[in-house]
Parts: structure tokens; sequence; C-alpha cells
């Protein structure tokens, strides 16, 4: 009776016998009410770049090009200028007057946010690029550098839903930059326009507590969704 | 005055033209046909909406829902892209045949549907007779006397689209889907036509309107009368021949890209694909009037209120929706054939029993029709099963005979 048993599990997958719909309904922004949800997105999701500031507003970028240089498929174009010694844009001597990522070209690796020696760059959880031409795809630093607060900027065609613009800066970064298992829990990061000096991470154990499970991708939707509220909490708690 | 001679010539057809073809009888045929393909484009449309829909439900998606309410217009959305997008002629094709190919799958796809009766009274000896304007008619296109042998010779062209499709694209892939189709389909046909002949043995006519007007109460049904054998030949038989899944070797991705139709865009391509779901709602009808007794109520339930005709259309279509979700089933569950075993399924097991069983309605039959007496007949049908029976077995002795000469003197194929 194989084959009969078959059938039956075909059929108890449709939602009036029980099944259960795993695909989400999202609109992208042209939702009909109730059915319209964005999917949990992991913690450490490698959506859109933003550039970000201190906490004095100053860009962190320094136009060095280490990340257009690391790029492996290309997409980031880097020039670096001086500063305007009347009205500086970074703290440092240079700052990155083009910024552009080619969004066609991007493949999320996030080897820019490893090589930027000042978190300027960081990847945030937004992944709406439904821009309708080529030039669209190619966003500058206009469109990249975080706004006032400290938040990415929205773009016409991205679809913010609550909380969407939280998580957007370097806080996924090695606890210990050098990887260096002592530096656990010490603060080893800048302060950052919006979020100002971030707690440190939890260690390793305190982590598996929360998300109860050693990776934090493997457990269920609920379990992130709270992990990643957790992590708010910790970022709205770093306020100054 | 030809077409008055041809339904004379025609005893038992239609009572439309039984009389005098004047310009009414000339206009509600006229009617009957507009009505038809409009409904069958419809009902195609929402077959593909439908399927995608419950197989989205197994496949715990959500499927079209964006078209319309419950996105019940994304076919009309999809056909209307294809409608407009650029056809593409292969340069090695042949362009007379390129282009014929579409309309010979999908004009037999259409014309299987004219002789299904869809409605009318068959309650209480009825015939099924509706009378429109003044006029008495079948609810069905037409009604030839050669009826169910029209189908099966449709069927067989509908085999030329689809081989032509693939020989005239000038491709490799589309040749071997091709090839892979029509050996299907002439395989297949034999066990349709098998267990088609059993319900004539039954019903005693060829026209589809008595096959239905013969099955009055539920325990008149072809599907009880025939001894379910013919029934279950008879879908599996028509799954191959629909190249549905299980049996959609002809497009089986994974080894010919799209199959016959690889080379065809735009137009070609949704005429196909509208064929193919075409094809689906035909012959599900033709299913349900072969065995389920088509517009006959079930459980000789009379539905209050509504005309015994409209009743008909609503009991034919509850089970028509039921064969149809079957085919869903059908695609959601079972993986697909591989080709031997195909080949195996048809020519080893279905043909064989289509076969044995035919021959053995025919002898209670025949039995039957010459009166003999009740342990003659019981004599004769035990008879029939020992024949049944040691055919088959010499039929896998042959078999197993076959395969040790493979095995030591290997095999041309």
């Amino acid at each position: 009776m194989g084959y009969l048993q078959g059938f039956l599990v075909t059929l108890r997958q449709i939602r009036a016998f029980g099944g259960k719909q795993v695909t989400t309904e999202y609109s992208g922004g042209q939702g009909h009410g109730s059915h319209d949800e964005k999917m949990a997105r992991t913690e450490r999701l490698h959506g859109r770049h933003v550039l970000n500031r201190y906490e004095d507003g100053m860009e962190k970028c320094i136009g060095c090009e280490l990340c257009a240089g690391v790029c492996p498929a290309k997409c980031i174009y880097v020039r670096g200028a001086d500063n305007p010694p009347d009205d500086p844009v970074s703290p440092g001597e240079r700052y990155g007057y083009v910024y552009e990522i080619n969004y066609l070209r991007c493949i999320h690796c996030d080897l820019c946010v490893e090589a930027c020696p000042t978190e300027a760059i960081t990847e945030s959880k937004l992944f709406e690029f439904s821009f309708t031409n080529r030039r669209d795809a190619v966003y500058t630093r206009d469109e990249l550098v975080v706004g006032d607060d400290g938040k990415p900027q929205q773009l016409p065609w991205e679809d913010w839903r609550e909380g969407d613009d939280l998580l957007s800066s370097g806080w996924m970064r090695a606890t210990a930059p050098s990887g260096e298992a002592g530096a656990e829990g010490v603060v080893a990061w800048s302060g950052e326009l919006g979020y100002g000096v971030r707690a440190p991470e939890p260690d390793q154990a305190e982590r598996d507590t929360v998300t109860g499970s050693p990776d934090p991708t493997l457990v269920e939707d609920a379990k992130v969704e709270h992990a990643a509220k957790d992590d708010g909490d910790r970022e709205e708690r770093g306020h100054h | 005055m030809t077409l008055g001679l041809l339904a004379q010539a025609t005893s038992g057809g239609d009572p439309l033209y039984a009389g005098d073809i004047d310009l009414a009888v000339v206009l509600i045929t006229a009617l009957k046909v507009v009505v038809c393909f409009v409904f069958l484009l419809v009902a195609t449309m929402l077959m593909v909406w439908f399927e995608r829909k419950v197989i989205a439900g197994m496949q715990n998606r959500v499927g079209p829902n964006k078209a319309g309410p419950f996105g019940i217009l994304q076919t009309l959305a999809d056909g209307i892209k294809a409608f407009f997008k650029e056809r593409i002629n292969p340069e090695r094709a042949d362009p007379f045949v390129y282009r014929l190919a579409p309309y010979l799958a999908f004009v037999p796809a259409f014309l299987t549907f004219s002789v299904v009766p869809v409605g009318g009274s068959f309650a209480d000896g009825n015939d099924g007779v509706v009378t429109i304007f003044g006029h008495e008619t079948f609810l069905q296109v037409a009604d030839p006397p050669v009826g169910i042998l029209f189908v099966l010779a449709l069927s067989s062209i509908a085999v030329y689209g689809i081989m032509l499709a693939g020989w005239s694209s000038g491709s490799k892939y589309p040749l071997l889907g091709s090839v892979r189709a029509s050996a299907q389909m002439v395989s297949y046909e034999a066990a349709l036509g098998l267990s088609v002949a059993t319900v004539l043995l039954v019903a005693g006519t060829l026209s589809t309107n008595g096959i239905v007007a013969e099955q009055d109460t539920m325990r008149d049904w072809n599907i009880v009368t025939t001894g379910l054998l013919p029934f279950v030949v008879f879908v599996i038989a028509a799954t191959a021949e629909l190249n549905r899944p299980p049996f959609d070797l002809v497009e089986a991705e994974q080894e010919l890209v799209g199959g016959f139709h690889t080379e065809y865009s735009a137009i070609g391509f949704a005429l196909f694909y509208l064929a193919e779901f075409m094809n689906t709602v035909t012959w599900s009808a033709i299913i349900v009037t072969l065995f389920l007794g088509g517009p006959q109520a079930l459980f000789g339930i009379d539905l209050p209120i509504i005309p015994g005709a409209i009743q008909g259309v609503i009991w034919f279509f509850l089970k028509l929706v039921v064969f149809l979700f079957m085919y869903v089933w059908f695609r959601a569950t079972l993986p697909r054939f591989r080709y031997d075993q195909l080949m195996d399924l048809g020519w080893k097991v279905l043909i064989p029993v289509a076969f044995g069983w035919f021959l053995f309605l025919t002898t209670l039959r025949i039995t039957r029709d010459l009166e003999w007496t009740r342990s003659g007949q019981i004599m004769a049908g035990a008879a029939a099963v020992v024949v049944a029976v040691a055919g088959y077995a010499l039929f896998l002795a042959a078999l197993r005979v076959s395969a040790r000469q493979r095995e030591t003197h290997g095999s041309l194929f």
C-alpha cells in the first residue's frame, strides 16, 4: 500500500487537511492588508550596505579603498580626497568623496566589512533591490551614508516594516577584532551615530542560553526573532 | 439539403437535425459551438489556476494570489504575455510544419469535447433531450454515430501535433521528446482502446449520448457494469495519453530541456500549453462520460427547484472536478516513470490485463445472450479466467526466457 500512503502524504500538506504553509506572503510594499508580512531574518543576514558616522556626525570612511580592493565582485568604486580643512567630512586626513556600490554585482560576501579599518561600511538587514533600471542599481554615497539619526536612509523601493532600520551597524563584528579569545567581552569598537558605543556582544555561553543552540541560524524562526529583539534592546541601551 | 440527408442517414442522432434544417437550427448549432469554445477556454484557464493552486497547497506554498481574487486571473495574465511575445523561428526549423504543429495539437483538444454530453436530463429513462428556442436537441455540440471512435481518432491526431513539433524544430531534444511521445501514445492507445471496447460491449452503442443514456442508475454506471478494471486501465492510459505526470517523459525537464516544445516561444508555446491542459479537461470529461454516467445524478438525487437539464450540468461538473483534482494529485505525488518502466507498464501489464478482461466480459455476454443456464454461465466464466491466467502465465514465462536470452547473448536494444 506504499503508493496510497504517498497520496495521503501530499494530501495532508494542504492547509484544509492540516498542512502548514511555509511561504510568507510578502508583497514588497504592494500588499493587501493581512496577507503581507516579512519573514524574520537571521541576525547576521548580509543585506545592503550603509556608510556609518561617528557620534559627532563625522563620516567614518577615510577613502582608503581597502573595501574596493578586497571586493571579489569588483562592485565597489571609491575615490578618496583630502578633507577640506574648514569643513572636514571625516576626522582623518582624507574622506571618501566618491563611494559607489553596484548591486547588480555585489554578492554580499561581507569582505568589505571585514576589510574596513574604521568600521565605516557595514551591512544592514535590508534586502530590497527592486530597482527598474541599471543606473538605480549603483548606490552612491548619498544613498549609502546613514542619516542624521544614524539609521539607514529609506530608498523609494524599500518596504520598511517595524524594526527594519535596526541592526545596521557593525555590531556583528567579532567581539575581539583580532580574533583573540581573551578579548571577548571587551569593547573594541568606536562609537557610532545613533548607536553610540555599544555594549560588547555576550560571550558564547551566554549566546547559547539565549538562542538555545550553538548555531543561531539553525534555531527556529521564533527564537531567532527573540534573539534579534534582544540584540535590538541591547543597542537601545547603548544609546548615550 | 446535404445536411438533412446526412441527418437522415444517421438515425438516432441529435433530434435537432431530424427535421428540416432551417436558419434556427443553424443558429442553435453555431450557438452551441461558441458556448463550447468559450467554455473550454475558460475551463482551461481555470484548470491551470486550479492546478497551480492545489499543487502549491500540496507543497506548502501559496500559489498565484496576486492577479484577481485568489490569483484566478493569473493564467489570463500569462496568456496575454505569451501572445504578445516575439515569435522566434529557429533557423533549422521547417517553417510550415513548425507553425502548423501547435494547431495540430490544439484543434483536436477542442474537437474532442464536442462529443461530450455536458448536461440534459437523463433521469427516468430520458435521453438527455432539452428544448432550446423550440427545438429539441442534445447538450453536446455533435452526436456522431461513431461517437467514441471520434475521440480515439482525435487523440491519434494530437500525436501528430507533438511528433511534427519535435521533428520540425530542427533540434535534437525536441526530436527525442517527440519520439518518446509518439511511442508512448501509441503504446497506451492500445490499452485505452481495449478498455473503451469493454464499455462499448456493455453499452452496445458508440454514440456518447447513448452511452450516457444507458447508465441510468448508479448500478448501471459502466464503472460497475464493466467491473472497475477497465476504468482503472482507462484512467492510467489516459494519464499517459495526456503526457501528464507520472508519465510526462515527453517533457522530462531533467533529460530533454522542455521536450517537444523546447524551441517554441510565444504563441506556439501558449497553444501547446493550452492544448495540454485542455486535453486534461476533455479527457476527464470523457472518463466521466464513459464510466461515471456523465450528467447522471449521484444516487438518483433530484435537486430541488433547478430544472433537470441544468442538474445534469451540475452533476457533470462535480464529477469533472473530481478527476481534475485527481490529475493534480497524481502530479504532486508520483515520481516520473523511467522509460522502460513506462513501456513495461503499457505493454506487459495494461494491454494484457485490458485484453484479458475484455475477453472475460465477452464470454459472460455471449453466454447470457445465448441464454445458457446459470451453471453454464459460471462454467464459461471460470473457463475464461483459466484461459486468461494460463495465457498470462505463458506470457510471463516468455518474458523470463527472453530476459535470460538477453543476459546470455546480449541485446541490440
